[in-house]
């Protein structure tokens, strides 16, 4: 929402969120450089006992799955044919696109030699978990792009092409769902092979299930959220009747979710640890506390999930509780073993700080240039002919 | 479905074998692996990306830590590139050229071997690869041939294990009866005997005799069952529920403006 307010604030006054997004990405621009001229171990904290850092735990693994909701939503709307939720499947399609591209962006950050991504394409290992993950970002940012670009080719009119994309609609969101579970299944599969590195707490072989699953929880919670957020910046109403039974789905698949969790654990011999005295059981209640029971309880009551601040603060909980499973699989569950404790560096947090707003201005430009919105509010050459001849102005405002 | 080829197979591979309670923690080991592989000094405490090997004192215990050279390794599998590989006559070798520096080996190995060069901008892992080149041609590793103790020795990894096997019969006194690497993450060609258990020296014991590859591998290899059953049922749906909404068109009356359905279903949902 900063930047469509630097849209609206007069050129010589500067508000707080530009002027805060100006800080950001100046810091931002200062560690990037600071980052190829020195190396990794010159901006983050992380060392031979921590390699992986909050690069991967935010950045990589939950970009990705805070992108679900656009294979989510296209599979109900073009599989499902579950056509009342069409007009949201476009700012979902964007938010899927701008996360992948940001899992890319952060990929160059993380990766020691970034300049050799292409190695992946051309030395093949397929015993490789990250072989999989890697040809997963690749195809799927594709299959993104090429999804969003019909929104790209209806707004400058080049019918032809449109047509083309809209023939392969089927095939191409197929291949995105399949592409997806995939790829969301894959970032569980990474840790399998540390079964002595990572906390009973967190490590199951149905790892990759529980990061598939709660990527579609937490892919729907976005869609919430950022219905919320970009409603704000434009001044529009919810769609409740479409934001509603997305949260009860949302509700089925965190319960699911919880319960697979549970059941895990409990196979595992270390349920009854969960309330010990802890660091991993602390941030293991937290965890499933705030990002799992919480949402279901307020999401389960018809009032609540019917006003839209309910609703939101169940899917913002959805979202929170993501983040701190993926950070609880990738950072805390690792520290004890690991015999350090790892916190990011300022740097690395301005990383990943300044990615996050650089894919909100973003997605305000493109939700401001392109028509990602429903026809009610911008001129579209769908919307009926009455709605244009009526008040052209306003529909385009 | 290729088969994940089985540890053990490679029956005339080469290994070493670690005596602690020869070593007398002279470091000749580590420095003729610095001369060996070109490695600049100092010589640290702990191992590097610098400092393939050294000797630490556990337990009042001379401890030799390297590379365990895994029968099955961990980095191999791990590797989207391939950069680490495991040779016929057993070392595990890096491939510097290949790495793209996703540090999931470093990440994954069991014996938290594999070290990154932080401190460079164009930064490549570093780790003990057995003199590959010198055991090619026959010759034993720079660490086994200037131990004076012979508290390092390389050999065909059979012998090492009868040679292992013999001294703790002979000496059972001297040595706890456990040959670390033997069976540890799928067997190591690097094998260890200790006077004091392993877990005091700061070796991993609770390390699965399994391989550990096996545990992704069992993952991955439901990759084409996924995309095969995946995009027959998902491609079944989109049939099914197309039918459904044209017959439902057809029987609502009325052509709708051909395949296009009304947009703002909010507006239609509202009472």
């Amino acid at each position: 929402m900063s930047v469509v307010e630097i849209g609206r604030s007069r050129p010589w006054r500067i508000g707080f969120w530009p002027a805060a997004f100006g800080i950001v990405l100046a810091a931002f621009l200062g560690v990037t450089v600071m980052r190829f001229t020195r190396g990794l171990g010159a901006v983050t904290n992380l060392s031979d006992r921590f390699p992986w850092g909050l690069w991967i735990g935010f950045d990589i693994l939950c970009g990705v799955g805070l992108a679900a909701g656009a294979f989510t939503l296209t599979a109900a709307v073009h599989l499902f044919h579950m056509k009342r939720f069409e007009p949201i499947v476009r700012p979902t399609l964007l938010t899927g696109f701008l996360g992948y591209l940001f899992v890319c962006i952060a990929l160059m950050f993380d990766l020691g030699q970034p300049w050799r991504i292409w190695h992946a394409m051309v030395y093949w290992n397929e015993r490789s978990v990250m072989f999989e993950v890697a040809w997963c970002v690749m195809l799927y940012t594709t299959v993104l792009a090429l999804e969003f670009s019909s929104i790209v080719f209806e707004r400058f009119g080049f019918e032809r092409l449109r047509r083309v994309m809209k023939a392969v609609t089927t095939p191409l969101v197929i291949a995105g769902v399949l592409l997806s579970t995939l790829h969301q299944s894959s970032l569980g599969s990474l840790y399998l092979i540390v079964p002595e590195k990572l906390h009973p707490l967190w490590y199951s072989p149905l790892l990759p299930v529980l990061f598939y699953l709660s990527a579609i929880g937490a892919g729907l919670g976005m869609v919430i959220v950022e219905s919320h957020l970009s409603g704000r910046a434009f001044g529009r109403e919810l769609e409740m009747s479409l934001l509603e039974p997305l949260a009860r789905v949302m509700v089925v698949v965190l319960a699911v979710f919880g319960v697979l969790r549970l059941d895990l654990l409990a196979h595992a011999g270390v349920l009854g640890t969960v309330f010990a005295p802890t660091y991993e059981a602390r941030a293991f209640l937290a965890e499933f506390g705030l990002g799992v029971v919480l949402p279901v309880l307020l999401l389960s009551w018809p009032r609540i999930r019917r006003s839209p601040t309910g609703l939101v603060t169940g899917g913002l909980l959805a979202v929170l509780g993501f983040v701190m499973h993926r950070l609880n699989v990738s950072v805390t569950g690792l520290e004890r073993a690991s015999g350090t404790r790892y916190q990011p560096s300022w740097m690395e947090w301005t990383v990943s700080i300044g990615l996050v707003a650089i894919a909100f201005a973003v997605f305000a430009a493109a939700a401001r240039y392109l028509p990602i919105f429903p026809a009610r509010e911008r001129g579209d050459e769908e919307e009926s002919a009455e709605a244009r001849d009526a008040t052209p102005r306003e529909a385009a405002s | 479905m290729r088969a994940l080829p089985r540890a053990g197979e490679r029956a005339m591979s080469r290994g070493l074998l670690l005596d602690t309670t020869r070593c007398i923690g002279c470091g000749a080991c580590t420095a003729a692996c610095k001369e060996q592989n070109g490695l600049p000094l100092p010589i640290e405490e702990q191992t590097t990306a610098y400092t393939w090997t050294v000797v630490e004192q556990r337990q009042g215990v001379n401890v030799r830590r390297m590379c365990m050279h895994c029968l099955d390794p961990t980095c191999v599998s791990v590797c989207p590139v391939g950069a680490m590989r495991k040779t016929e006559s057993g070392p595990v070798v890096y491939d510097a050229e290949r790495c793209i520096g996703c540090r999931y080996c470093i990440m994954a190995c069991p014996f938290g071997v594999p070290k990154y060069q932080w401190d460079r901008a164009v930064p490549v892992v570093g780790k003990c690869v057995m003199c590959a080149s010198r055991v090619e041609a026959g010759k034993p590793t720079a660490c086994a041939a200037v131990c004076p103790t012979g508290a390092t020795l390389f050999g065909e990894r059979d012998d090492l294990i009868r040679e292992a096997r013999a001294r703790i019969t002979a000496e059972p006194g001297r040595y706890v009866d456990h040959l670390y690497g033997l069976e540890e993450a799928g067997g190591t060609s690097v094998l260890v005997l200790s006077s004091v258990p392993f877990g005091q020296l700061g070796f991993r014991d609770d390390l699965p005799p399994a391989a550990l590859p096996l545990l992704t591998w069992r993952a991955l290899s439901r990759v084409p069952d996924v995309v095969l059953l995946g995009g027959t049922l998902l491609y079944g749906i989109h049939w099914l529920t197309r039918r459904r909404e044209l017959v439902r068109r057809v029987e609502g009356g009325g052509p709708r403006a051909g395949r296009r359905m009304p947009r703002g279903g909010t507006e239609g949902a509202k009472p």
